[in-house]
This record gives structure tokens, C-alpha cells and sequence, in this order.
């Protein structure tokens, strides 16, 4: 028997709400599969269960605040006889994903000291919702107010309590690992002028002969250069952890995705090495559409091997970004722009991008970082390679 | 479907592609990809969810043609007379 216990999904996380199970008792489950969706300050979130087995009991109700590490369910795995809880495997894979960036007097998990889920506060279930929407805690509303807390008390609460809605967390979860990226990894930063021209005019042959539906964003071509300059210079696509650098066999870039008013997700393009440039295409536009839903499942928020920006969209020429820890590198790419270009002895214009790279001195040198550029640039100037 | 329709189509695909606009009144004559703060993504939805309405498509080579409210009306308006 092993528990199933509510993930870290990031070392800013220290609980989330279980919203709804996706399982019940006496279901088969296999790796992989989705389970439950917890709300974080990320959004909703699908979380997957780390081993094949049979939900055997259900240990905590739908709308129920839990901290990490929390038993969430008991899973009867095929091989029950061994003693190794396969969970406790599951709660250190969550842990080492977030573990770098946590504080340090957080080092392990509490899962042993405060496991207890919080009391379920008696409320309605609008008056629930509402809160979760305001950013209310419920816990505050009970103790000044008894029996059952109704819609009605949380309007009134909203309308004289500055409210901390869930953009805040997520700013705060963002202040937290970007403090910590400028505190601890000494940058550096190198920048390549890319000929966009000879990409750009291959991919707009390719999109001639294909539906609107079908059509492929040169932020998708882009993505998949990047992907393949990866694989040439793997060591960019890793992290440091704990004083030594690892380099990560499958290539995750985390997009970093836009929510407008609200911020900024990273979300990871799980597996991009094994994707052809009209699958890379179609997986960032699920990628895209999910997070703006706020429907992403937990191994993209924890996977991110590598992070890739693109603030060409706003006009930027060049991003130096800050690294997102645990990872050793970040691509940031600028807007394309008509620049007058040499080319056999001939000023000419062309269209012309910005690539910056912010690399980790600990784990990677300038020149990883320019036979990166060199690899990536070369890569555009034969698209071919891209399909 | 005249100039002011194809308008307000435009205006509800906008709406229903990013929901979180703060904006009461789109432009009519400002870059839309600027003004409303969409990037290339919300862009191509825009113009996918518009050829299923209106049955045009709009190729790459004419994004520059579509870049306001007003010339994207004018656009799907001149196209659908086509038709």
C-alpha cells in the first residue's frame, strides 16, 4: 500500500485546494494517469499518479485545502508485498524538482509534521466558490461569524477587505525564484543577430499549401530550431542541483505563456525532441490554449529543462533574462525586424531576429553558450532540417 | 453581411479569443495586435475562428491588410461580395 500525496509543484507551493477526483475506490490506475485536479495559484491543475495500482481509499473530500506532502488517497500497487512505499518516491520526485529553489531552512518535506488537512469550514457552496474567487480565506469568515457561512457574508466581506486575489500569489511565487536566480547564478549573456529572411520565406511556402487551421507560427519554427540546437549542445538543457551539473536526456522547454493581466506560466513542451515542426506547432497551441484555461497538468510545471521567452510579439530586440532555477540557461528572443544586411559584398534587407542566451557560469562556459547560437543560427539559415 | 456585421463578428470572435480584454471599445483604426495587447497566437485564432464564420481566408502575404479593425472589416467585406 502506498499513499498518494499532494505534489509540489514548485517550492513557492506549500498547499493547494483537491478540487475533484478524477478516480474512485476500487479504479485501476497506471503511471501517468491523471487523478485529480488541485487549484494552485497557477490555476487548476491535472496531477498524475506515479505508479500502476488500485485506488484503495480516498482520504480527502473535493474542496479540501491540503499542504504538500498531504496523503491524498491509498493506492494498492500490483506487488504489495514489498514494504517500499512507492509514494515516498513519488513525494521525492515532486521535491527534487522544487527542492533547489525552496528556502533553505525548507529543505525537506514537512509531510511528517503538519499533515493534518485543515478543518472543512462549514459553507455553502457558492459562498465556497465566491471565496475562492476573491482570494478570501474561509477560515478568517468562521471565526467571526457562526454556523454556516452564506454568499451573502462573503460579498459583504469582499467589498471592505482588500482582497488578495490569486494574481498576487503568483507574483509572489515568481518574486520568490527569480530573488533566488539573481541571488545565486552568475549569469552571462551573449547575444546573435539571426537572418530571419530564408526561414521565414521557406515557412511561408509550407503554410501557402495548408488550411488557417493547419498554419504554423514562426514562434513554433523558432521553438523547434531551438529544440535541434539543443540536441547538437545538450548541455544547455539540464540543471544544477546541489553543486552538480546534470544534464537532462529529454529536451522540456518551458514557453514562457502570457496570461495578460495576470502574469506569466512557463509551462513545459513535454518531449519537443520527439516532435516534427507541425507537431511542435499543434502541442504549443494546446500548450497555449490550457494554460490560458488554467488546465495544465502537474509534470508541465515541474519538467522544464530549458526556458525559451519570445517578447517579439511587444516589439522587445533583445531579452536577457533571468534564469529560472534549477535549470542552467534561458532563450530569449526579440521581435523581427527589416535591417539592412551584408551579403556578398551587398547591402540588402532582411528580416532580422535577436537571440540572447542567458546561461549558468557553474554549469556551462560563453562558449557552450556560443556554439549554441552558432548551431541555432545555422539551423535557419537551412530550414530544411526543421521539418 | 455588410461592413458594420462583419464588424461585430469581429468584435465577438475578439471577445471570445481573450476574454480578459479590459477594453469596452476596440479601436477601429489601431494596430489590433498593439492595442489590445494580442500576440501572433490570438492573432491566427482570431483569423481561424473568422474563416469558419465567414469563409475567407486570410494568407500570410495580407496580415498587413488586416492589421486594424476597420481594414480587416473592410477585407472580409470585399471578399465576401467575391463570393
Amino acid at each position: 500500500m502506498s499513499e498518494f500525496l499532494m505534489p509540489s509543484l514548485g517550492a513557492d507551493m506549500k498547499s493547494a485546494i483537491l478540487m475533484q477526483w478524477k478516480v474512485k475506490v476500487g479504479d485501476r490506475v497506471t503511471k501517468g494517469q491523471v487523478i485529480a485536479e488541485i487549484e494552485t495559484s497557477k490555476g487548476v491543475i491535472e496531477i498524475e499518479v506515479f505508479q500502476d495500482g488500485i485506488i484503495e481509499k480516498i482520504l480527502v473530500e473535493p474542496e479540501t485545502e491540503c499542504n504538500v506532502g498531504t496523503p491524498l488517497a491509498l493506492i494498492r500497487s500490483d506487488s504489495d508485498e514489498e514494504n517500499i512505499t512507492v509514494s515516498s518516491v513519488t513525494a521525492e520526485q515532486a521535491q527534487t524538482e522544487a527542492i533547489p529553489l525552496a528556502p533553505l531552512e525548507k529543505a525537506t518535506p514537512d509531510r511528517y509534521q503538519d499533515t493534518t488537512p485543515p478543518q472543512r469550514i462549514k459553507a455553502s457552496p457558492a459562498a465556497r466558490k465566491k471565496a475562492r474567487e476573491l482570494g478570501l480565506d474561509l477560515a478568517d469568515l468562521a471565526k467571526t461569524s457562526e454556523g454556516e457561512i452564506h454568499l451573502s457574508q462573503i460579498e459583504s466581506v469582499a467589498k471592505t477587505e482588500l482582497k488578495t486575489p490569486s494574481a498576487d500569489k503568483m507574483r509572489q511565487a515568481i518574486a520568490s525564484a527569480m530573488s533566488l536566480s539573481n541571488a545565486e547564478i552568475p549569469h552571462y549573456y551573449l547575444s546573435a543577430s539571426v537572418n530571419m529572411s530564408p526561414a521565414l520565406s521557406w515557412l511561408e511556402e509550407i503554410n501557402k499549401n495548408l488550411t488557417i487551421k493547419a498554419r504554423i507560427l514562426p514562434a513554433a519554427m523558432i521553438i523547434r530550431a531551438v529544440v535541434l540546437a539543443l540536441e547538437a549542445v545538450p548541455e544547455l538543457n539540464g540543471y544544477w542541483q546541489e553543486g552538480y551539473h546534470q544534464v537532462c536526456k529529454e529536451i522540456h522547454p518551458g514557453i514562457a505563456i502570457a496570461l495578460r493581466k495576470k502574469g506569466v506560466i512557463t509551462p513545459a513542451l513535454l518531449g519537443a525532441k520527439d516532435m516534427n515542426l507541425s507537431q511542435t506547432m499543434q502541442a504549443l497551441d494546446d500548450l497555449i490554449m490550457r494554460t490560458r484555461a488554467g488546465k495544465l497538468r502537474g509534470a508541465e510545471l515541474t519538467q522544464q529543462s530549458i526556458t525559451i521567452t519570445n517578447l517579439g510579439d511587444l516589439g522587445v530586440e533583445n531579452v536577457y533574462g533571468v534564469i529560472y532555477p534549477p535549470q542552467v540557461a534561458l532563450i530569449g528572443l526579440g521581435k523581427i525586424i527589416d535591417t539592412p544586411w551584408v551579403q556578398e559584398n551587398k547591402v540588402i534587407v532582411q528580416k532580422v531576429m535577436k537571440a540572447t542566451l542567458a546561461g549558468d557560469h557553474r554549469a556551462t562556459d560563453g562558449r557552450t553558450g556560443a556554439l549554441f547560437l552558432d548551431k541555432f543560427n545555422r539551423i535557419l539559415q537551412n530550414p530544411k532540417e526543421l521539418l | 453581411m455588410n461592413k458594420e456585421q462583419i464588424k461585430t463578428s469581429i468584435i465577438q470572435q475578439i471577445r471570445i479569443i481573450a476574454p480578459d480584454l479590459e477594453y469596452d471599445d476596440i479601436p477601429s483604426d489601431e494596430n489590433l495586435q498593439n492595442a489590445l495587447e494580442i500576440d501572433s497566437y490570438d492573432f491566427l485564432h482570431l483569423l481561424t475562428a473568422l474563416y469558419e464564420q465567414l469563409g475567407v481566408q486570410v494568407p500570410e502575404v495580407d496580415y498587413g491588410k488586416v492589421d486594424t479593425l476597420n481594414r480587416m472589416a473592410e477585407y472580409f467585406a470585399e471578399r465576401i461580395k467575391l463570393n
